[in-house]
């Protein structure tokens, strides 16, 4: 199975090497010239927020299996809740020292009044892209084979801007956004990602025969970025004519680039035919900073029931943090991950329930580290 | 899924805007047909015969999109047209295509607007006999068609930065989900589903989920849930038959119906019907007038055969109604007349003889 590689735009630390030679044991006393296996580094440090609901499960397995890897990250656990005001001073420093984060979903109190952690963080960091990859895993039946999509979203503007307010009482306005440079932004990186990842086939997701302004600005941006990548083919769909394609054919698309709102839809249609929100690797990438998490939003907290019987499924964050560790160079572990992970879904023994299965969450994580090699 | 075909209201009427005595069996109802453009023609026709042969107590007036525009309308339908839905309350649409061109408005932004069309009713069931990758889909999706994030209104601040308003108000809220509460009762709907995205636009989807809920408590014995639009996508793809009736702002309904349609078919089988004040309901078929197939007799007339039915259900004639809808069922099951976009080779008149037979 190909290695699947989040091209990491970014320009961040390379792993420095442990000081092997200039020591200060004179020549004739050294006896083992040290070499380091491809993928070691120094060990980098991870923010890790755990998060409400079946969060705090689903980081529990991958700390356990990074553990049983040996491999050269370690987390720094911060407590943040849906139900804080805002996101803890103490942890945007942290990510912004350690560049890079593991988190599990975080609860959005509805009826008004705290506006969403998971976007406030976002808009804090400026992770402007939003990945999930959705593809069809080997042993996994579904309805829908060949499916391969990567949905690129743009995350801090459009109808996410969070500016609303009441006109006249039963009168409500709220405000989409779209500007050039977030869509130009956006647009560069779906193409970059296609680009470094030999992908043939970008498709422009809009509604633009009625936002002909907000959306035609954004198609502006798109094709202007397309015309730079010529050997990449370029496509605009309908937005709803796009799911209804998505549940039929789902094999024409490859790479989709997407304003905010229109994205969340197609990358939870899309994670949803190709095997489900649990399974569904993504994370959020700004120019500097990366925060891994479950790829499609839907059921990232999961609920009570999910939570008391512990099924939650660690697959989508376990495939998470194998997109973590390719992004942070380590890419022998992350093959080790990916290919034990698919190795227990091949099996089909340990499937938690969403997947059809029986096992709790802890049983796939034993399975997971038993396969590793 | 056949069981909801055989559910019959009792002697319920729509709310007391509707102004007009639903007639007996013996004088007939008047209503308004306009066939279109492109395969149009053809389908009505298709519509007009097995209406005929089944002894639906219809008298169509067709009336045609004009070749000018008419300045009273500001679009090519002209002003007799839509005064002849507003009379008789009840139309049935085919494909149009709006001509390209300045200074008028779309054919379809001129009907909602001039017939105050609030609710687009599409009711998605899997065809027996066709088979999807989805057996089990029996839901109805109502979308607030009015305003949200379609109403057009849009600017550039400065450039390179363009604002577009979506705008909910508490009366089309009200009135669609009204509606919703009135047809899942009216059609024996056990749950209606709400669709938004509260979460992050706490003040619009709130104001529309607040009234929802009003609505809600109006009928105790109809299951009431809110589900999170990316929620209900992931679960409608894998499970579609955990929802029932769907109540959704205008965006999220386009997205959703259309998504719906995909899991049955497509475009080309679903049913769709317009919801307007004053009672007046447009059933139309939501796919496009193929041009490249017009006047072939290759047309599928299912889409607009089905939104015939929803029209039929909505004047309560639900005997009649049942009687087609079975017959087109009956016929597209057995396979033998099918149309090509069904896989199939037979002809429209064909398969519109294949129907009348199975009557």
């Amino acid at each position: 199975m190909a290695t699947r590689r989040s091209a990491p735009l970014l320009k961040h630390l390379l792993t420095r090497s442990k000081p092997g030679f200039g020591s200060t044991v004179p020549a004739s006393q050294r006896w083992v010239t040290y070499m380091h296996r491809p993928g070691d580094g120094s060990p980098r440090a991870v923010t890790l927020i755990p998060g409400d609901g079946i969060g705090p499960l689903v980081t529990g397995a991958v700390e356990q299996v990074m553990e049983a890897m040996h491999a050269p990250v370690y987390f720094e656990k911060f407590d943040v809740h849906g139900t804080m005001k805002a996101v803890p001073a103490e942890v945007l420093d942290s990510i912004r020292k350690n560049k890079v984060c593991l988190k599990g979903g975080l609860v959005t109190p509805m009826g008004g009044g705290v506006s969403s952690l998971n976007v406030q963080l976002r808009k804090e960091l400026d992770l402007y892209a939003s990945l999930v990859n959705c593809f069809n895993l080997p042993g996994l039946p579904t309805r829908h084979d060949n499916v391969d999509i990567v949905v690129i979203r743009e995350n801090t503007e459009g109808e996410y801007s969070g500016l609303e307010h009441e006109v006249v009482p039963g009168v409500v306005e709220s405000l989409k956004v779209i500007t050039k440079f977030c869509s130009e932004r956006i647009a560069k990186y779906a193409f970059e990602y296609a680009y470094l990842n030999n992908r043939k086939k970008v498709t422009a997701v809009h509604k633009a025969n009625i936002m002909k302004l907000a959306d035609g600005l954004f198609l502006e941006s798109c094709r202007e970025v397309a015309k730079k990548y010529p050997g990449i083919k370029y496509n605009e769909i309908i937005v709803d004519n796009c799911c209804m394609q998505l549940v039929s054919k789902p094999e024409q698309f490859d790479v989709m680039v997407t304003p905010n709102l229109y994205g969340n839809l197609v990358a939870n249609t899309a994670a949803g035919i190709a095997g489900g929100t649990g399974v569904m690797p993504g994370g959020n990438v700004g120019a500097e900073h990366a925060v891994f998490e479950q790829g499609a939003s839907a059921g990232n907290v999961g609920s009570d029931k999910i939570l008391e019987e512990k099924i939650a499924n660690p697959v989508a964050l376990l495939l998470s943090s194998a997109m973590m560790l390719r992004h942070l160079q380590f890419p022998a572990f992350a093959d080790r991950l990916e290919t034990a992970v698919e190795g227990v879904i091949l099996e089909g023994k340990y499937r938690t329930k969403d997947l059809g299965g029986t096992s709790t969450t802890q049983e796939v994580v034993d399975a997971v580290v038993a396969a590793l090699d | 899924m056949a069981s909801h075909l055989l559910r019959r209201t009792l002697g319920s009427r729509y709310l007391a805007n509707s102004l007009r005595g639903f007639s007996s069996a013996s004088t007939p109802i008047r209503a308004t047909l306009f066939p279109g453009d492109g395969i149009g023609p053809e389908i009505a026709e298709s519509v007009k015969q097995i209406f005929l042969a089944a002894e639906v107590p219809i008298e169509w007036e067709e009336h045609y999109v004009g070749t000018e525009i008419d300045p009273r309308t500001q679009s090519f339908l002209t002003w007799e047209s839509l005064e002849s839905v507003r009379r008789n309350k009840v139309g049935l649409k085919g494909p149009m295509a709006t001509p390209i061109g300045k200074g008028h408005r779309s054919l379809n932004l001129a009907l909602r607007k001039e017939l105050n069309l609030y609710a687009n009713v599409r009711p998605c069931y899997s065809l027996p006999g066709y088979k999807t990758r989805y057996d089990d889909v029996d839901l109805i999706t109502i979308r607030e068609n009015t305003e949200g994030e379609y109403s057009g209104l849009e600017h550039q601040v400065v450039r390179g930065v363009v604002e577009s308003l979506k705008i909910i108000t508490r009366q089309a809220s009200l009135r669609v989900a009204e509606y919703a509460f009135h047809y899942a009762k009216a059609h024996g709907r056990e749950r209606v589903s709400a669709i938004h995205k509260a979460n992050i636009m706490q003040k619009t989807d709130g104001l529309f989920l607040k009234c929802c809920r009003e609505v809600a408590e109006k009928y105790p014995e109809i299951t009431y849930e809110e589900v999170v639009i990316d929620n209900c996508c992931m679960m409608l793809v894998k499970n579609p038959a955990l929802f029932d009736v769907l109540v959704m702002p205008n965006l999220y309904g386009d997205i959703i119906s259309d998504l719906c349609a995909g899991l049955i078919g497509g475009l080309g089988l679903t049913p769709s019907c317009n919801i307007g004040g004053g009672g007046i309901a447009l059933a139309e078929a939501v796919h496009g007038s193929a041009p490249d197939i017009a006047g072939k007799n290759l047309a599928n007339p299912t889409a607009l055969l089905l939104s015939g039915v929803t029209m039929l259900r909505h004047l309560d004639l639900h005997d009649k109604a049942d009687r087609i809808q079975n017959a087109i069922l009956n016929t597209i099951a057995e396979g033998k007349y099918r149309t090509a976009d069904l896989g199939g080779k037979s002809k429209t008149s064909e398969f519109t003889q294949a129907i009348i037979d199975h009557l």
